[in-house]
């Protein structure tokens, strides 16, 4: 006990920063949520092409992209090793892994962090999974708030004529195969995302998203998201010191 | 009979009424004695008639068991990123082979359970009421023996079986020594000591690990005894 002393303490102080999520950081974390098909990819894309070509330290991440996790998660999806439990699970790992090594890191280095789907994803999907609210919520307690949550609302029929109008090729965790609600890859995928779209309507108000219409024009859009972001956001704050971003993207990442 | 608990919110569709099964889980550092136990009860538990499984522990879910290997190797793994890596291998085993076995009526040996991982990340700095919501997940096991053994006697152990101690079970990734045996000590002296607190509230069976093993399993088997259907025990020994 005498021997821990010192390393005890010095956890305590960790422990406490660590929990300290209200602590103002000199990093802006902005996050875009939405169905698929909602166009909140390409509402992100812009924002994140504005920020770059305008010279700011900007640094984007996406959903389930975690080169440590990402391995595991593709063989348990192929493989269809995943229950709802560990379903939520791996992806609450993926994101714990982009958040301490790059989410958190770059917010106190003073970075605007664009994360295209953050803990709502997770929420949602996990929610209409039928998992515990409250024990999703703990999990992914470690995480911050962000500063801007954008929600991109269209109504489900649009986003699902969005998705399937392109005839693609469903798979069977995204279209909700594994819960069983239809026999019928579109069907099912229709069910399920009918349910997550019930989820995200039930957090917008608890999380203040800022609803943006995902039905109009893509620069009308782009313009009010950039409104709310500059009320919000005092951009000189985030210049990068030797002038232009030199990691410009040739292109888009997806569409 | 007793009937089966989720520590905290549980999972969704399982029927706690049908888990006829008994839980039983062997805690211990490496070095404990812990596999040298299970083997023991097995032998025992089969003469007797118990069907058991003892397929249980850390790093052995068919999802990520051999991932976690690879994830540990590199140095750029975190703390939370890490305790999930371990719940998810955790809630895989629960769902996969914890349930099912208990739902047949068997008799599951689990070399290890959530208290290691709950400690490690613990002493860690994870906060207690985060890593224990995770664990809400978790069966409350019937009974839970802990092999509480003194860090010289784990050391020793561990020289004469691998030669080497292991960078993790010696807390390299958090104590400042360069010096393996000491950290390898001190560490130990800390996740006991965390395991002991936790076992207050998760009601531990400690029993003296520095014993040798057949002491050891006779203690363990007199306190199974009166766990498992005693009839059932008595007409084999």
């Amino acid at each position: 006990m005498r021997v821990c002393s010192v390393l005890e303490s010095s956890l305590e102080t960790k422990k406490r920063n660590k929990l300290d999520l209200s602590a103002k950081l000199p990093g802006r974390l902005i996050a875009v949520e939405g169905l698929d098909g909602s166009g909140k990819s390409t509402q992100v894309y812009l924002l994140r092409r504005w920020l770059e070509l305008g010279g700011y330290k900007v640094f984007f991440t996406e959903w389930n992209s975690s080169s440590l996790v990402k391995n595991t998660t593709k063989r348990a999806k192929k493989e269809q090793l995943l229950t709802p439990t560990t379903y939520a699970l791996i992806h609450c790992t993926d994101f714990a892994d982009r958040y301490e090594r790059q989410i958190y890191p770059l917010l106190k280095a003073g970075y605007i962090v664009l994360a295209d789907r953050y803990v709502y994803t997770a929420f949602a999907r996990d929610g209409a999974r039928g998992v515990d609210r409250d024990w999703i919520a703990n999990a992914y307690s470690f995480a911050r708030p962000p500063d801007i949550t954008f929600f991109f609302k269209v109504p489900l029929e649009k986003a699902l004529s969005r998705v399937l109008e392109r005839k693609p090729k469903l798979k069977h965790y995204s279209s909700g195969m594994d819960m069983g609600f239809s026999e019928d890859p579109y069907q099912s995928f229709r069910i399920f995302q009918g349910k997550i779209n019930d989820e995200y309507v039930k957090m917008a108000e608890r999380f203040n998203f800022i609803t943006i219409d995902g039905s109009l024009a893509p620069d009308i859009q782009q313009r009010e998201v950039r409104k709310i972001f500059l009320r919000m956001i005092s951009l000189k704050d985030f210049k990068l010191k030797n002038g232009l971003n030199l990691h410009l993207p040739a292109n888009r990442g997806k569409p | 009979m007793s009937a089966k608990k989720f520590f905290g919110s549980g999972l969704p569709g399982v029927d706690l009424s049908e888990l006829t099964g008994k839980l039983i889980v062997i805690e211990g550092a490496d070095g404990s004695g812990r596999s040298t136990q299970i083997s023991i009860l097995h032998d025992w538990l089969e003469k007797a008639g118990y069907a058991t499984t003892m397929e249980v522990g850390l790093k052995r879910s068919e999802l990520i068991g051999k991932d976690l290997d690879e994830v540990k190797k590199g140095n750029s793994v975190s703390l939370s990123t890490l305790s999930l890596f371990y719940a998810t291998d955790f809630a895989d085993q629960l769902e996969n082979k914890i349930i099912p076995s208990l739902r047949a009526g068997f008799v599951v040996l689990a070399d290890r359970y959530i208290f290691t991982l709950m400690a490690r990340a613990i002493v860690r700095g994870a906060g207690p009421d985060w890593i224990r919501g995770i664990y809400g997940m978790a069966i409350e096991p019937d009974l839970v023996f802990y092999l509480k053994t003194s860090p010289e006697v784990l050391a020793e152990r561990t020289f004469q079986k691998s030669g080497a101690l292991d960078y993790w079970e010696s807390g390299m990734d958090i104590l400042p020594s360069q010096d393996v045996y000491s950290s390898f000590v001190r560490y130990q002296k800390i996740i006991q000591k965390t395991l002991l607190d936790l076992g207050k509230t998760y009601n531990f069976t400690v029993i003296n690990g520095n014993l040798p093993p057949l002491s050891v399993a006779r203690e363990i088997q007199a306190k199974l005894e009166k766990a498992l259907a005693p009839a059932r025990v008595d007409t084999h020994s």
